[in-house]
């Protein structure tokens, strides 16, 4: 038997990433689209005749410093977590995720403010709906943000989350950092189109 | 004989081709086997066999008004035991009914089948079968699509059965008819059951959506680079980008309008009067869902266009024998189609009191579609020209598909006249447009789809007469029924009107409808031809071949009826783009993408000799292929 030996070239690995956080990505961008449309609709339905004005309430000022503190937070749980600090990284992924429920909380009150300047979710004005439903569709986004930090604590609590295993951590602090972006957005959005 | 393969700069291992169990293959019961399964087929299978029922269903229900329509005079009492209450003492139909008909029969077609029948079940079965992947990017966000999918479909099903009747509103549901409960039955508990069934519907797009372009990217075999990628799978990644970006805004005005119904807001409501009473409703605008709902609806039309295109592309090079004509300019015209039809929405509301000149731009966008849509079917003209063409099913299912998007999409060239629009807007002759260029188009694409795919979804072989039965009477059957459609419509007939003979102008139509009417049965009555033939070609088919079709694609190289992992042993390696059909100098008429160019001397091109010589002097890069002559 004579062996036949051919050489033939190895095939290139195609591009590849890390399929989960890809999927991160591709989710953010639906949010992304679901945000649009409402801000685009706002836009359209404020160029309409019988706008009457918005009233954004004091308590988002507080909210936004609240979850800006929050991203700074999420930033030191990364690096903790890379330089394998345990200690700093409980610390900060708990402040992190007290500072996102404290958010939620903040929102709800700023929404008791509303109802007190007679900003009403039904039965008023069109645009003052519309401030319900951006803050409201952004805090429901913000709590499914809370489950994921408090499933990342809990993985953190059981010593899964280290230099070497940095996906779920990564993970939950990009969608933090979207749903803290999304939040300024809005934010803006809404004080420069009142 | 045996072969070795040898990687060097990965972990040596060696495998002999025959007898070698996958250890990633496990037996499960029949609970995680078939119904909660993670495996991609079995879920690419549970979304056809709910595709199927739902198209058997949505056809029924136009066969239903169609009697209506054909035969306004027919006594329908032998309909009772099935609609009941919704045939009148009379023994007519419900004009109420009626609308909600026409809903169902859009939203079961457009949604049930054409979007998660058709993505659902092809995305899920080619994209890892052809990209060489041994399954989806996340089974379990998998499996978690299909059952958002079945929920949405029990939700809507069960909506069939309400007192009040399904949702009655038309398919593209404007409030205020949608808003109010009580301006139809159809926009009562139907009306709120059919959003709940589109959330869900739209969360399992979505997941779905998501795993399609995240396994496209990120799973595809070593040397299956993104110009060797089959066009099915171009089709379902563009198809899938479509869906991620407009989906999530029909949520959003779908929300809106819950909020409008269920808690009091005026999104989309203003100045309405009931009995003389005006609503609390205040300062809301219609025409703002309607641009809202355009946003995803016009994408969705190529969300179930495109997927039929990227099938009937690879059958027709396949049945033709020869290379796709054009393949870039294929996948061009499919990203160019994708990105405009983000940019037309407004071509539906031409009628709503737009501003004339942001009408001509609109308008201007549309007629662009036409370019692309040209290529296309030019490139498939083409690769049918000369080419040594066989005839299965599903050829000629894909040939039809050409035909339907060529005489369908002319129609479109005039509606996408902001002027002309103003005579056939909402006419019959918009219905006859899509149901030939989107309607027709796709279903076929998906026929020819299943007819292609059933050896490796089922191990069988489907018959080929009775495909070719099914195909003639469908073929002229659609003609017949939307053909006719357009004379109704230049006449001026609306859509979704319960009856014409009421109109002194229409009544010279009753003919024509009665024609429609009878092809209609027909269509529907040949579908049934091929229902038993998959049913019984799933059991009883003649045994399929490892490559019944002479394919070049991975697909083909799995076992008869892959296992979970898909192919046993290592995936194969792709050397080639997958369209050499009739290479000349080749030994057969086709050379399948796992075939390294240093096997072909004899047919490789210069530039493809070039490739052999990747690999260097020390071997960093190469495969041994070592084979013992005996």
């Amino acid at each position: 038997m004579v062996p036949d030996i051919k050489i033939v070239e190895e095939a290139k690995r195609p591009l590849a990433m890390n399929p989960k956080k890809f999927g991160l990505w591709l989710f953010i961008a639906t949010v992304i689209m679901l945000f649009g449309a409402w801000t685009s609709a706002y836009i359209v339905k404020r160029g309409d005749m019988g706008w009457s004005e918005i009233i954004v309430p004091d308590l988002f000022w507080v909210n936004t410093g609240i979850i800006l503190a929050s991203s700074v937070t999420m930033v030191w749980a990364v690096r903790a977590a890379r330089k394998d600090n345990f200690e700093s990284l409980k610390i900060a992924l708990s402040i992190t995720t007290i500072l996102g429920i404290a958010f939620v909380i903040g929102q709800f009150m700023a929404y008791g403010q509303m109802v007190e300047l007679k900003e009403h979710f039904t039965g008023g004005p069109v645009s003052h709906s519309f401030v319900y439903v951006l803050s409201g569709a952004h805090a429901v986004h913000l709590i499914s943000g809370v489950f994921f930090l408090i499933f990342v604590l809990v993985a953190v609590f059981q010593s899964k989350v280290h230099s070497k295993n940095m996906n779920q951590i990564e993970m939950c602090a990009t969608y933090w950092h979207f749903l803290d972006v999304l939040w300024l957005y809005l934010f803006v959005f809404l004080l420069l189109n009142k | 004989m045996a072969t070795t393969d040898i990687h060097i700069h990965q972990d040596v291992h060696h495998h002999d081709d025959h007898g070698h169990e996958h250890d990633e293959h496990h037996e499960g019961n029949f609970w995680t086997t078939y119904i909660f399964s993670l495996d991609h087929k079995i879920i690419a299978k549970q979304f056809l066999i709910t595709g199927i029922f739902w198209a058997l269903l949505g056809g029924t229900l136009s066969v239903i008004f169609r009697l209506q329509l054909g035969f306004p005079d027919m006594n329908l009492d032998w309909l009772k035991p099935v609609l009941g209450e919704w045939i009148t003492p009379e023994g007519k139909l419900d004009p109420e009914f009626y609308l909600a008909l026409v809903t169902m029969h859009g939203t079961i077609m457009v949604f049930f089948v054409l979007t998660a029948g058709l993505s659902g079940t092809f995305s899920n079965f080619l994209i890892p079968l052809q990209i060489g992947a041994r399954d989806m990017a996340s089974g379990f966000m998998n499996m978690l699509s299909y059952w958002f999918f079945f929920l949405s479909s029990v939700v809507m099903f069960v909506s069939l059965f309400l007192e009040t009747g399904p949702a009655g509103g038309g398919w593209t549901i404007y409030p205020p008819l949608s808003a109010l409960p009580q301006a139809i039955k159809g926009s009562g508990m139907g009306m709120t059951l059919w959003l709940v069934a589109m959330a869900l519907f739209i969360v399992s797009s979505l997941l779905g959506s998501i795993n399609y372009i995240t396994t496209v990217i990120n799973m595809r075999t070593r040397g299956m680079s993104f110009t060797r990628m089959p066009l099915t799978i171009w089709a379902f990644f563009f198809t899938a980008i479509i869906g991620i970006l407009s989906f999530p805004v029909l949520f959003a005005a779908a929300l809106l309008l819950i909020f409008d119904r269920s808690f009091g807001t005026s999104f989309y409501l203003s100045d309405i009067y009931i009995g003389g009473e005006a609503l609390a409703h205040d300062g809301g605008s219609p025409i703002l869902f309607q641009h809202l709902f355009w946003f995803l609806g016009h994408p969705e039309v190529y969300i179930v266009l495109l997927p039929a295109l990227g099938l009937s592309s690879e059958i027709i090079a396949t049945n033709s024998r020869k290379p796709i004509f054009g393949y870039k300019a294929m996948i061009g015209s499919m990203l160019f189609i994708a990105i405009l039809s983000f940019i037309v929405w407004a071509h539906h509301m031409f009628v709503t009191g737009m501003n004339p000149f942001l009408g001509s731009i609109f308008m201007l966008l549309t007629l662009i579609i036409a370019v692309p849509s040209a290529v296309k079917i030019f490139n498939y003209v083409t690769t049918l020209w000369k080419g040594n063409i066989v005839f299965t099913p599903a050829m000629l299912f894909s040939i039809g598909l050409v035909s339907f998007f060529l005489t369908g999409g002319i129609t479109g060239i005039f509606l996408g006249n902001s002027a002309i629009d103003i005579q056939l807007h909402d006419t019959y002759f918009v219905v006859a447009h899509f149901h030939l260029v989107m309607g027709s188009a796709s279903f076929f694409g998906m026929l020819a789809g299943i007819y292609h795919w059933f050896p490796k979804m089922f191990g069988r072989m489907m018959n080929e007469t009775l495909g070719q039965v099914h195909f003639w009477i469908t073929f002229v059957g659609v003609y017949l029924v939307f053909f006719p459609m357009h004379y109704i419509g230049i006449a001026g007939f609306p859509r979704r009107y319960y009856s014409w003979t009421n109109f002194e102008t229409f009544s010279g139509f009753a003919d024509l409808n009665m024609l429609v009417s009878v092809a209609a049965i027909l269509t529907l009555a040949a579908q049934f031809i091929f229902l038993f033939n998959f049913f019984y070609s799933i059991w009883r088919g003649r045994l399929a071949p490892l490559n019944p079709w002479n394919s070049n694609t991975l697909e083909w190289t799995t076992p008869r009826k892959p296992g979970h992992g898909n192919w046993v042993g290592e995936i194969p390696s792709v050397y080639r783009w997958p369209y050499d059909y009739s290479k000349p100098g080749a030994k057969e008429d086709f050379i399948p993408q796992h075939i390294p160019f240093s096997e072909t001397p004899e047919s490789n091109l210069p530039h493809e000799n070039e490739l052999i010589k990747l690999e260097t002097s020390n071997g960093e890069g190469a495969i041994i292929i070592e084979g013992n002559k005996h």
